[in-house]
């Protein structure tokens, strides 16, 4: 391996880094919007919104990520609506995240107990109001660790990002391996930047969850 | 003294299962009625159909002159007459105690938190846990934490109060603190409506005893001590004889 072909790329390979972050954790913070709205209207048993949700979850747990981003990026402009590549990624990610998001949410809002619920409204308090203040952020505790399994989940699926001509980290590989043929180096490089971008949340997410199993709340 | 709470003829059904036949109560104003009975006779359902937890199928509930009904939106409304402890305790295990006891004032009646907090640690210090305020539920004991949990329902300055074997989860040694606490809310004059299975706590606490068994009042008594001593139906006759209270 060349050190020098390594300190040549590195830069190359930052900027990417940073493209891949900043859409990937735009992507990550529509996911939580729409996993908190859907889990939400889940919970509430909201008619119509309901089956929507669900349809919704279905459609996207069940295609894969390329084929949504070639759906948004190829397919919408054919009806007139056109954005741009980044906005695209940060779409489908957010779409792509947003049915897992719903999912891990409401098992965390299902594990709270009813009584927890009814020990609320004996207060007087209204339905909303128990969910908000009493039964969401005990839900969220418990999905910490889930939450954080699919936000490496989605952080790895950026790398389906280059078929939309992003920049990407993998856009970068392959294009800087098509073009000088170093191949070690450069996927030497994407295995570190990779690592980069993703142990620090694997490894946040395994102190969660040690601190989840002793203590939290718990009686 | 007015009447707080009247039940006529309530019956409450689990899809076919008749779990309360024809309950007919009514509450006077300070008055503590005491409910004991076999387990699964139907306690628990019933002060869970006073405060809407359950809906009923037939009869009336009326509460303050206002009639209870469950899934309507008023109900909010009339839960706030309506204290409940439960014997899980059923603190709020992300909020400190203080936190906990200040939550429904602040956010139901829209009381100002200074305010709240101000009543919140007074009552605290009556219950000698006003040094525990900033703990979280799992910090303190079985008897802390029911007695953290009376203080919540207190705090909503409730017309009446249901408690439900508010001591049957507790350590022993901490059934005392408990059944303490609930002996002065009764000498200050509450209103309460107790389930338990403390008898001699019964016998003491209780201006009116009532025996519930399969969904029935089959024995209603204004003297408890000689309910006690002298059941006059056969059915209590055989439940007392499960308890060998002093
Ligand atoms: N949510 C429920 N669904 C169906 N049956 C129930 C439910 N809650 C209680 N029951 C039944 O109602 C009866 C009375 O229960 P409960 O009020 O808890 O009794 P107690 O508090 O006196 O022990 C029992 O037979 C119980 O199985
Ligand atoms: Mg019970």
């Amino acid at each position: 391996m060349d050190i020098n072909i390594l300190r040549e790329y590195i830069p190359l390979y930052k900027d990417a880094l940073f493209l891949t972050m900043k859409i990937g954790w735009q992507g990550i913070l529509l996911s939580l919007i729409l996993g908190l709205a859907g889990a939400a209207i889940l919970h509430f048993r909201i008619p119509v919104l309901k089956a929507i949700t669900g349809i919704y979850i279905e459609i996207f747990r069940n295609t894969p990520l390329l084929v949504q981003l070639f759906f948004i990026y190829f397919a919408l402009p054919k009806v007139g609506i056109k954005i741009t590549a980044e906005t695209c990624g940060v779409l489908g990610l957010g779409l792509l995240g947003g049915a897992y998001m719903i999912e891990t949410i409401r098992s965390g809002l299902e594990s709270i107990p009813v009584i927890q619920t009814e020990s609320a409204l004996s207060l007087g308090m209204t339905k909303e109001q128990t969910f908000i203040h009493v039964i969401l952020p005990q839900a969220i505790s418990m999905s910490v660790p889930g939450l954080l399994a699919n936000i490496i989940f989605l952080l790895k699926e950026t790398s389906v990002f280059s078929t939309i001509s992003l920049m990407d980290l993998m856009f970068t590989a392959k294009d800087l391996i098509g073009m000088y043929a170093k191949t070690i180096e450069c996927l030497f490089l994407l295995v570190v930047f990779y690592l980069i971008m993703l142990l620090p949340v694997s490894i946040l997410g395994s102190i969660v969850e040690r601190r989840m199993r002793y203590g939290q709340f718990g009686d | 003294m007015s009447e707080l709470l009247k039940v006529t003829h309530l019956q409450k059904k689990f899809g076919d299962n008749v779990v309360l036949k024809d309950i007919n109560l009514s509450v006077k104003k300070g008055e503590v009625v005491v409910i004991i009975g076999p387990s699964g006779c139907g306690k628990s359902t019933f002060l869970r159909c006073l405060n809407g937890l359950e809906e009923i199928q037939d009869g009336v509930i009326v509460v303050d002159g206002l009639p209870v009904e469950a899934g309507k939106r008023e109900i909010t409304k009339l839960r706030q007459k309506i204290g409940m402890v439960f014997q899980s305790y059923e603190l709020f295990p992300h909020k400190t105690v203080l936190e906990n006891i200040i939550l429904a004032p602040m956010k139901v009646q829209k009381r100002s938190k200074d305010e709240a907090i101000k009543e919140a640690l007074e009552l605290l210090d009556k219950v000698g846990l006003v040094d525990k305020k900033d703990y979280y539920p799992r910090q303190l004991s079985g008897g802390q934490k029911q007695r953290v949990a009376i203080v919540r329902a207190l705090l909503m300055h409730p017309d009446i109060l249901l408690f439900d074997e508010v001591t049957a989860a507790l350590d022993p040694e901490m059934v005392h603190e408990v059944l303490e606490t609930m002996l002065s809310l009764a000498k200050s004059g509450s209103t309460m409506l107790i389930v338990t299975h403390e008898m001699s706590f019964a016998r003491a606490i209780a201006d009116r005893i009532i025996f519930l068994d399969k969904g029935e009042i089959v024995e209603e008594s204004s003297d408890a001590k000689s309910f006690f001593i002298k059941p006059t139906t056969e059915r209590a006759k055989k439940f007392l004889k499960t308890f060998d209270y002093e």
